[in-house]
C-alpha cells in the first residue's frame, strides 16, 4: 500500500493540474459566450444564435464558441512574407502560455484533508513564493506582445506592440504595489493563506475580504488588471479603429485564435486573482472550511437540495420556453431542443434530490457519513463559490468594456504614472503604518477615509488644481448665438 | 442692374467683359488679368467666403462664348447674405491666376479644375490631380473626352511629393526619405535630419478675417518638437477600419504624434458630373442619391430645387412640407450615423447600436414611402415621386420618440464621461477663420461658432415658417462637432413635429406641361398626353439656357448645384458643390501636431462621406 500512498501524491498533482486547467479552459469559452451575449444584451440585439450542433442544438448561442474553434483551427495559416518566422510563431505561444501558468497558483478550494496522512492543496502550484510567481509570469507576457509587434513587419503591429509594451510595463508597478499592500495586510504571500485569512470576521460580522480591508487597493488592482489584459478602456494596443488590430494584425487562423483565447484566459486569470485577493477567494462568507467539514451532515442536504432546486427551476423554465416559443416553430427537431435540455436538468434535479435524501437519511439514522465525503463536499462548495464569484467578475469586465470609450495612449501613461503609482505607493505606506498598531487589521478600513481626506486637502489647499475640468456643455442654441 | 454690379463696373470699367443679373445672383464676367484685383475688391466689399470654384467647357455650347474654358467662382457675403458669381474666361494658354493665397479651400478646388479640365492655376503650390488617378491621361470633364473611355491604371501614388512639401515646411530635409520612399523601402528605418536653422512654426493662429492665408502645410507642431526624431510613415487608409469610406491619409509620425499629413482622395470617384451631363434632369436624381448616401433624399431635394430655380418653378405647399419632413428625417439619420461611428472610433461601441437600431426603423418608413431603403430617388423636378402613404405621419411620430430616447440614452453614456470628454475636448481645434478659409459649412462650421445655416440664411421650402434654432459650438473641437449634431437632431425633430401638425393637403407635383408627366388617363387615352409623356421622358424637362447656382442645407453643409443649361433637357454642366470635399481639404492641417488616435476621432467628427467627397 505504500506505493499507492506515494503515488497518490503524484496522482493528486496530476489531478490538480487537470482540474485547474479544466476550470480555466471551461470558464474561458463561457466568458467568450458571456461577452457575446452580454454585449448583445447591453446593445439591444439578439446576439449569436445561429450555429447549431447537428442542426438542432443551439444551446442559446453556446454552439458558436465551438463553431469558432473549428473555424479557427481549419483556417489557412498565413505567414506574411518578410516576417521573422521564429518570433512570429513564438509570440502567440508565449501569450497563450502565460495566463495558463499564472492561473496555477490560484486556489480554487481549501486544502483537502482526506485522511490524517493525505492532504492536497487545491492550487496546482503550491509555491512558497506564492504571488511572486504571479509577478514573474505576468512580466513575461510582454515578450509575446513585443515579439508579435516586431516580428510581423507591419507598422500597425509595431505601433500596437510599442503601445502595449509601454502600457504593460507601466501598469505592472502599481499593480505589484497594490499586491504588496495585500501581502502586508494578511502577512503572507501564499494565496491560499490569504484566502483563509479572509474568512475571519472584521468587527465580528464582516468577512475580512480584501475589498473591505483594502478598497483603494482593490480599485488600483482592478484598474491595472484592465490595463494588463488590454481591455476597454485600455485596449489601445488593439484599438481597432486606429491600429487595425494592433500587434496581432498580421495573424490569421489558429495563431490569431491563440491571441484571442489568450485574451480571455488572461481575463479569467486576472479575475481569479482579484477574487482570490479581494473577494474572499473560495470562502463562503461565515462558513469556513472547518465548519463545512464538521457540519457536513446538516449542511449537505440543504446545499445539495438547493442546487437541485435550481436545476429543477431551470428545467421548468425550459418547458415554458418550449410552450411559449419553440413549439411548432420550425416543424422539425429544433422545436424540441428546450425539452432535451429540460430533461437533462430534470435528471440533475432527481440526482441531487436523491443524494440530499440519502445524506438526510444517513444523518437521521444517526450514522456517520463516510470520512472522505465531508472534505469533498467542502471542496465542491468552495469550487462552486469560487466559480460563481469569478463569473460575476468576468461579467463586470464585459460590462465595463461595452460601456466606456477608449483612452488615448498618453492619457493611459498619465493615469498610470501620475495617478495610480503615487496612490499605490501611498496605499502601501499607509497599510504598513496601520498594520504596525496593535489592533491590526481591525482598523485598516480607515485607510480609504484617510486617503480621501488627504486627497481632498491636497487638491484644495496644497496644489490648487490646474487640471482642467472638462466642461459638460458648451453649445449655444438659437438666439444667444447671434448675440 | 443691382447696386453691386453698378459699383463693380464703375470701378473696373472695361476690365470686365459683361455684368449680368442672373436668376440667382449677380454675375460678372471679367478678363483673366483682372481676376485677382476684382476678387480683392469683392473681398473688401464683404464677399469673404469662397463657396465654390468650378471649370466649364463651352466647346459644344450653342451660344458663342469668349473662350472655350472658363472658371466660375461663387462668392458669398456671410454678414449680409449676398452672393456673386465671377466668371473668368481662360485664354489659350489655359492659365488662370491661383487664389490659393487667399483661400485655403481654393487649393483642392483648383486641383479639381485642373484635373477635370486641364486649367492651369498659376501660383498654385501643388497643382496635381485630385479625383482622378495620377496615371490618368486627359481631362475627363472636357466635352471632347468620350464618356465611355476607359484607361488601365495600376500604380499607387506614393504621395512623396506632397509629403516632402509639408515636411520641408517644417524644417525636415528629406532627400534620403524621398529616395527610400520612392524605392519602396520602409521609411521608418531612416532618420530625417532637420536642416540647421530651420524655422519652427508656432501654433496655428489665423487672423480674425476669413481670408487668412497660410502657405501649404503650416500646421501645428507641439512646443519643443524634436526635429531630429526618426519619422515613421504610415498610410491610414484607403482601407483602414476608421477611414469611413475609402480615404487615404499618409502621415509622418514622430512617436504617435503626426508631424505631417497628406490626404489623397478619389478612390470613390465615379464621374457624377460627367455622367449626369448625358442624362435628363429627372434621370439625374438617382445619381444624386449616391452623393451623400447617408441622407440620400436631401441630395434629391437639393438637386430638384436647383433645377426648379432655373425653371422659375414654384412647388406646391404639400411638396414643400413633405420635403422638409423627409429632409429633416434624413438629416437626423445622417447625424446618427456620424455620431455613432465617431463613438466607435473612440472605442465606445454600444452607442452605435442604440443609434443604428432606430435608424433601421427610419429606413423601414423610407422603404414603405419610396420603395428603397438607402438610395431612395424620391425627389422629382417640380415635386415628389409619390405622396405619403396612409399613416406615414403617425409612423414618423413614433420613430421620432424612439430617436429621442436613443439620443438621450447615448447622451447619458457620454455627456459626463470623463474619458470621452478628455478624448474630444480641445482636440483638433479648427478656429472659425480657418474653417471659413477652407470653405467649411454645415455642422462643422457651426461647431466653430459661425452661425451659418442655409435654412436660416436663405430659407427655402418654407423653413422661415418653422420655429427652430441653429446650434453652434464655441471652440471648434471634436467635442463641438459631435454635440452640434446632437443639438441638431433635437431641432430637426422639432421641425418635423411642426410640419406634420400642419401638413397641407394638395398635390405633390406642379401642374406644368413641360415639367410634370400627364396623368395616366391622359397618357393612354389622348394622343397629346402620350406625346407629352414621350417627350418628357426622352428629352427631359427643358431648362432655359443660362446658369444657376442653388444651395440647400445638406446634412454636412451647403450642398450646392451649379447648373449650366444650353436650353435642352440635359444639363450642359452639372457641378456639385460637395461640403465633405471642403471639410476633408482641411483634414491634414487639422490633425498635424495631434496623435493618431485624435486624428481618427476627428475624422469621424467631420463626417466625410466618400460618395459626396469623390463624386
Amino acid at each position: 500500500m505504500t506505493w499507492l500512498m506515494e503515488s497518490a501524491d503524484y496522482l493528486a498533482v496530476v489531478l490538480r493540474l487537470v482540474l485547474s486547467a479544466a476550470i480555466l479552459l471551461t470558464v474561458m469559452p463561457l466568458t467568450i459566450y458571456l461577452e457575446r451575449k452580454g454585449s448583445a444584451f447591453i446593445q439591444g440585439r439578439p446576439g449569436p444564435n445561429r450555429a447549431a450542433l447537428f442542426g438542432v442544438f443551439r444551446m442559446g448561442g453556446l454552439a458558436h464558441v465551438l463553431a469558432d474553434v473549428i473555424k479557427l483551427v481549419s483556417k489557412e495559416d498565413i505567414i506574411p512574407a518578410g516576417v521573422n518566422r521564429f518570433y512570429f510563431k513564438l509570440a502567440p505561444i508565449i501569450v497563450a502560455f502565460i495566463p495558463l501558468t499564472t492561473f496555477m497558483i490560484v486556489p480554487i478550494a481549501d486544502v483537502i484533508r482526506l485522511s490524517d496522512t493525505f492532504a492536497t492543496p487545491m492550487a496546482t502550484l503550491q509555491l512558497d513564493g506564492g504571488l511572486l510567481w504571479f509577478f514573474a509570469m505576468t512580466s513575461l507576457s510582454v515578450y509575446g506582445v513585443v515579439f508579435a509587434g516586431w516580428a510581423s513587419n507591419s507598422k500597425f503591429s509595431l505601433l500596437g506592440g510599442i503601445r502595449s509594451t509601454a502600457q504593460l510595463l507601466s501598469y505592472e508597478i502599481p499593480m505589484a504595489l497594490a499586491v504588496v499592500a495585500m501581502m502586508l495586510t494578511y502577512g503572507t504571500v501564499q494565496p491560499n493563506e490569504m484566502v483563509r485569512a479572509q474568512g475571519e470576521l472584521l468587527w465580528g460580522f464582516l468577512p475580512q475580504w480584501g475589498i473591505f480591508l483594502q478598497p483603494l487597493g482593490f480599485i488600483l488592482f482592478i484598474t491595472c488588471a484592465f490595463a494588463e489584459i488590454n481591455r476597454v478602456p485600455f485596449d489601445l494596443a488593439e484599438g481597432e479603429a486606429e491600429l487595425v488590430a494592433g500587434y496581432h494584425t498580421e495573424y490569421s487562423g489558429m495563431r490569431f485564435g491563440l491571441f484571442f483565447m489568450a485574451e480571455y484566459m488572461a481575463l479569467v486569470t486576472s479575475g481569479a486573482l482579484t477574487v482570490t485577493m479581494f473577494l474572499g477567494g473560495w470562502q463562503l462568507p461565515w462558513l469556513p472550511t472547518e465548519r463545512l467539514v464538521a457540519d457536513a451532515g446538516t449542511l449537505m442536504p440543504w446545499f445539495i437540495g438547493g442546487a437541485g432546486l435550481l436545476l429543477g427551476a431551470a428545467s421548468g423554465r425550459l418547458i415554458r420556453h418550449y410552450q411559449e416559443y419553440t413549439r411548432g416553430r420550425w416543424g422539425d427537431a429544433r422545436d424540441f431542443e428546450p425539452l432535451v435540455f429540460s430533461a437533462l436538468f430534470a435528471l440533475g434535479f432527481i440526482a441531487h434530490g436523491a443524494a440530499a435524501g440519502w445524506v438526510w437519511g444517513v444523518v437521521k439514522a444517526g450514522e456517520a457519513l463516510p470520512g472522505w465525503l465531508p472534505p469533498l463536499f467542502a471542496a465542491g462548495v468552495q469550487i462552486s463559490v469560487f466559480t460563481a464569484k469569478l463569473l460575476f467578475l468576468c461579467w463586470c469586465f464585459v460590462w465595463v468594456r461595452w460601456t466606456l470609450p477608449r483612452f488615448r495612449y498618453d492619457q493611459v501613461m498619465d493615469l498610470g504614472w501620475k495617478s495610480l503609482l503615487p496612490l499605490s505607493l501611498f496605499n502601501l505606506l499607509l497599510t504598513g503604518v496601520l498594520m504596525l498598531q496593535p489592533w491590526g487589521r481591525e482598523v485598516l478600513p480607515v485607510a480609504p477615509v484617510v486617503t480621501l481626506g488627504l486627497m481632498w486637502v491636497w487638491k484644495r489647499y496644497l496644489v490648487p488644481s490646474q487640471a482642467r475640468v472638462p466642461a459638460t456643455s458648451r453649445l449655444v442654441v438659437g438666439e444667444e448665438a447671434s448675440a | 442692374m443691382s447696386d453691386l454690379l453698378a459699383r463693380v463696373s464703375e470701378h473696373f470699367g472695361d476690365r470686365l467683359i459683361e455684368t449680368l443679373q442672373g436668376v440667382d445672383m449677380p454675375s460678372l464676367r471679367l478678363r483673366p488679368e483682372a481676376l485677382l484685383d476684382v476678387v480683392a475688391w469683392l473681398v473688401e466689399d464683404g464677399f469673404g467666403f469662397l463657396t465654390d470654384l468650378a471649370g466649364v467647357d463651352y466647346l459644344k455650347f450653342p451660344k458663342a462664348q469668349p473662350s472655350r474654358f472658363a472658371v466660375v467662382y461663387h462668392l458669398y457675403d456671410m454678414a449680409s447674405g449676398r452672393r456673386v458669381r465671377v466668371t473668368c474666361p481662360v485664354g489659350d494658354d489655359l492659365k488662370v491666376p491661383s487664389l490659393t493665397g487667399r483661400w485655403q479651400g481654393a487649393d483642392w478646388l483648383e486641383r479639381e479644375a485642373w484635373d477635370q479640365y486641364g486649367i492651369l492655376f498659376e501660383g498654385h503650390p501643388n497643382l496635381k490631380r485630385i479625383l482622378n488617378h495620377h496615371e490618368f491621361v486627359g481631362h475627363p470633364l472636357r466635352k471632347d473626352y468620350p464618356i465611355r473611355a476607359r484607361q488601365p491604371l495600376s500604380e499607387n501614388d506614393a504621395l512623396v511629393d506632397e509629403m516632402a512639401l509639408r515636411l520641408r515646411a517644417r524644417g525636415y530635409v528629406l532627400p534620403e526619405v524621398e529616395r527610400d520612399l520612392l524605392a519602396g523601402i520602409r521609411g521608418s528605418d531612416h532618420g530625417v535630419e532637420a536642416a540647421p536653422g530651420a524655422p519652427s512654426h508656432g501654433s496655428r493662429g489665423g487672423s480674425p478675417v476669413a481670408v487668412a492665408a497660410r502657405p501649404v502645410g503650416q500646421g501645428r507642431l507641439p512646443e519643443g518638437a524634436d526635429l531630429h526624431a526618426e519619422l515613421m510613415f504610415v498610410n491610414l487608409g484607403p482601407s483602414h477600419p476608421a477611414s469611413h469610406g475609402t480615404l487615404r491619409t499618409f502621415v509622418a509620425l514622430d512617436g504617435e504624434t503626426i508631424v505631417a499629413a497628406v490626404a489623397e482622395i478619389g478612390y470613390l470617384h465615379r464621374g457624377f458630373e460627367k455622367s449626369t451631363e448625358s442624362q435628363t434632369y429627372n434621370a439625374c436624381v438617382p445619381y444624386t442619391d449616391r452623393l451623400n448616401y447617408c441622407s440620400a433624399m436631401l441630395n434629391n431635394f437639393a438637386f430638384c430645387k436647383a433645377v426648379e430655380k432655373a425653371l422659375g418653378l414654384t412647388i406646391t405647399p404639400r411638396t414643400k412640407a413633405i420635403r422638409v419632413i423627409i429632409g429633416e428625417l434624413s438629416r437626423i439619420i445622417d447625424h446618427l450615423v456620424c455620431i455613432g461611428t465617431n463613438l466607435v472610433d473612440l472605442g465606445a461601441l454600444t452607442n452605435f447600436w442604440y443609434f443604428f437600431n432606430v435608424r433601421e426603423k427610419v429606413y423601414t418608413i423610407f422603404d414603405k414611402l419610396t420603395g428603397a431603403r438607402l438610395t431612395n430617388s424620391y425627389g422629382r423636378v417640380g415635386g415628389l415621386a409619390r405622396d405619403f402613404y396612409d399613416g406615414c405621419g403617425a409612423d414618423i411620430l413614433v420613430v421620432l420618440t424612439e430617436i429621442e430616447a436613443a439620443v438621450a440614452e447615448v447622451e447619458t453614456l457620454v455627456k459626463r464621461n470623463r474619458i470621452f470628454l478628455e478624448r474630444v475636448q480641445d482636440i483638433c481645434v479648427v478656429p472659425a477663420a480657418m474653417a471659413l478659409s477652407y470653405g467649411w459649412t454645415g455642422p462643422n462650421l457651426r461647431a466653430t461658432g459661425v452661425d451659418y445655416d442655409l435654412r436660416k440664411a436663405e430659407p427655402y421650402d418654407g423653413y422661415e415658417t418653422y420655429d427652430f434654432e441653429t446650434v453652434t459650438g464655441t471652440v471648434g473641437d471634436t467635442y463641438d462637432r459631435i454635440f452640434v449634431r446632437f443639438g441638431e437632431i433635437g431641432q430637426s425633430a422639432r421641425i418635423i413635429r411642426q410640419a406634420l401638425s400642419r401638413l397641407p393637403e394638395g398635390p405633390v407635383m406642379v401642374e406644368a406641361k413641360g415639367v410634370s408627366l400627364p396623368s395616366k388617363d391622359d397618357t393612354y387615352n389622348n394622343i397629346e398626353g402620350l406625346m407629352n409623356h414621350f417627350k418628357l421622358v426622352f428629352e427631359g424637362v427643358k431648362v432655359p439656357a443660362g446658369e444657376v447656382y442653388d444651395a440647400s442645407e445638406g446634412a454636412n453643409g451647403e450642398l450646392g448645384f451649379y447648373i449650366v443649361s444650353d436650353g435642352s433637357g440635359r444639363p450642359y454642366r452639372n457641378r456639385c458643390r460637395p461640403p465633405s470635399f471642403m471639410s476633408f481639404a482641411a483634414f491634414p492641417d487639422m490633425i498635424e501636431g495631434h496623435m493618431v488616435a485624435d486624428a481618427i476621432a476627428s475624422l469621424g467628427s467631420i463626417n466625410i462621406i466618400a460618395g459626396e467627397l469623390d463624386r
